[in-house]
């Protein structure tokens, strides 16, 4: 599913990973600072690798001995972001709907229907995104990245920015798309138990290398 | 005194057509420019920078008369388009939409590039994670988000164009229903005797104008502030 083998200097700091994966969601686990934002982007295709490799479902995205770089629009992936970064010219609907628009899929009324019940959105479709809470507008962000019909989807910390209670609003919806919504994710926290409860796979991040790779419990 | 006679007619009718011809075919050019100066680094960018300000800070006399070297019937410019596609600004409303046009410039540029830069570009990101590519980014991210500010600018290059006077009258001359807007037909009036009262008039109507492109422009910048908070 997903096979990363890159290195990237980036001032002091040296990133240099490796692993492969066909877990359903893997968590990138680490303390701020090792390097797991510069990773995810750089699968994102947002950063470019000094030299490696990254293939998602097969298909090679960066191949820095080929030239190959696949630019980020073309990587077909959904990333949510920490700070959830909707449109804010855009009402809910249209956010939702930007995806499908920029990559010129059909309508598919079913899967949007799916979607917005699953993640319970239904009712903010005409809001601004000014008007909504931290948490609804992380549920929004979800629904807007999986409407895109990623192959992969990327979640850089998504719950970081909320407080405790709004945490635990968003994880049922979180666990629910793992197991219904049939996209693999990467899942990057610094957060034991968070990743307890949703990673299948777990790749652990110590300043720029990847100490441990294995099932949840190498999460001790 | 509010009797606005035919002849002053025809000098607000043209200066409005002259302002708005001259922002209209400014705008693009000033979004373009203004986004390379936000968002690029390239080599010569301080002197493009400089160039784009050069109207605002030399003599409008100049200004007119490198107008009128370069297009003229004898300038370089000038006569290349007289030839090839038969547009003629020497001595014609359209000179006078180009001197106007060059002399808003900078104005119109300024409030287009500060609401370019206020962009968040990780919403741009965001947008390209999504499948959208660069020009599209463009056109449903950052020109929307921008929109205030560059309507904005056109407002305060509009107020401009309107008022022109030193570069236009160098480059075009002050030709009654051809060249003569309304600064020019105050200047000429103020040195006519019993021209005081046409003068007065048309110095309203300048003040109006100017008064109500800068009320639009500070309207927009408010929305340009509630558009980037989502509201």
């Amino acid at each position: 599913m997903l096979r990363v083998d890159v290195e990237k200097q980036l001032g002091e700091f040296s990133l240099s990973a490796s692993f492969s994966s066909e877990g359903r969601v893997i968590g990138l686990f680490g303390a701020s600072g090792a390097g797991k934002s510069s990773l995810v982007n750089m699968i994102a295709g947002l950063l470019r690798p000094d030299r490696g490799t990254i293939a998602i479902d097969g298909e090679i995205v960066d191949d820095t001995a080929a030239g190959i770089h696949v630019p980020t629009y073309r990587r077909r992936i959904g990333y949510v972001f920490q700070d959830a970064r909707l449109f804010p010219h855009l009402s809910v609907a249209q956010n939702l709907d930007y995806g499908r628009r920029m990559n010129g899929l059909a309508p598919d009324p079913a899967q949007h229907k799916r979607i917005i019940d699953l993640l319970d959105i239904g009712a903010l479709r005409d809001r601004r995104p000014g008007k909504l809470s931290g948490g609804e507008r992380q549920r929004v962000a979800l629904g807007r990245a999986l409407l895109s019909k990623p192959r992969l989807l990327l979640l850089d910390e998504p719950l970081g920015a909320l407080d405790e209670g709004r945490k635990l609003e968003i994880l049922p919806y979180l666990v629910r798309l793992r197991d219904e919504a049939n996209v693999p994710m990467v899942y990057v926290s610094h957060d034991v138990a968070e990743l307890r409860q949703l990673a299948t796979q777990i790749v652990m991040l110590k300043q720029g290398r990847v100490t441990s790779f294995g099932g949840v419990k190498v999460l001790t | 005194m509010f009797d606005i006679s035919p002849a002053e007619w025809t000098a607000i009718l043209l200066s409005l057509r002259v302002a708005v011809i001259a922002t209209l075919v400014a705008t693009p050019f000033g979004i373009a420019l203004a986004w390379l100066l936000a968002r690029r680094d390239f080599w010569g960018k301080s002197v493009l920078d400089a160039l784009v300000h050069l109207p605002l800070v030399l003599p409008p006399v100049v200004t007119g008369y490198l107008l009128l070297l370069s297009f003229g019937r004898k300038g370089l410019i000038g006569s290349f388009l007289a030839d090839h596609l038969g547009i003629v600004f020497a001595f014609r409303w359209t000179g006078a939409a180009l001197a106007c046009g060059v002399m808003a410039f900078p104005l119109l540029v300024r409030p287009m590039r500060l609401s370019i830069e206020a962009i968040d570009r990780r919403l741009e990101q965001a947008a390209e994670t999504l499948g959208a590519a660069p020009w599209k980014v463009f056109f449903t991210v950052t020109l929307p988000l921008a929109l205030p500010g560059v309507l904005a600018g056109m407002v305060l290059g509009f107020a401009k164009a309107i008022g022109e006077f030193g570069a236009t009258i160098t480059f075009v001359s002050n030709i009654p229903g051809e060249t003569q807007t309304i600064s020019s037909a105050i200047y000429s009036l103020i040195q006519t005797p019993d021209g005081d009262a046409a003068a007065g008039r048309l110095v309203i109507v300048s003040i109006v104008l100017a008064i109500g492109a800068l009320i639009a422009a500070e309207w927009f910048a408010h929305r340009a502030t509630q558009r980037l908070h989502g509201n």
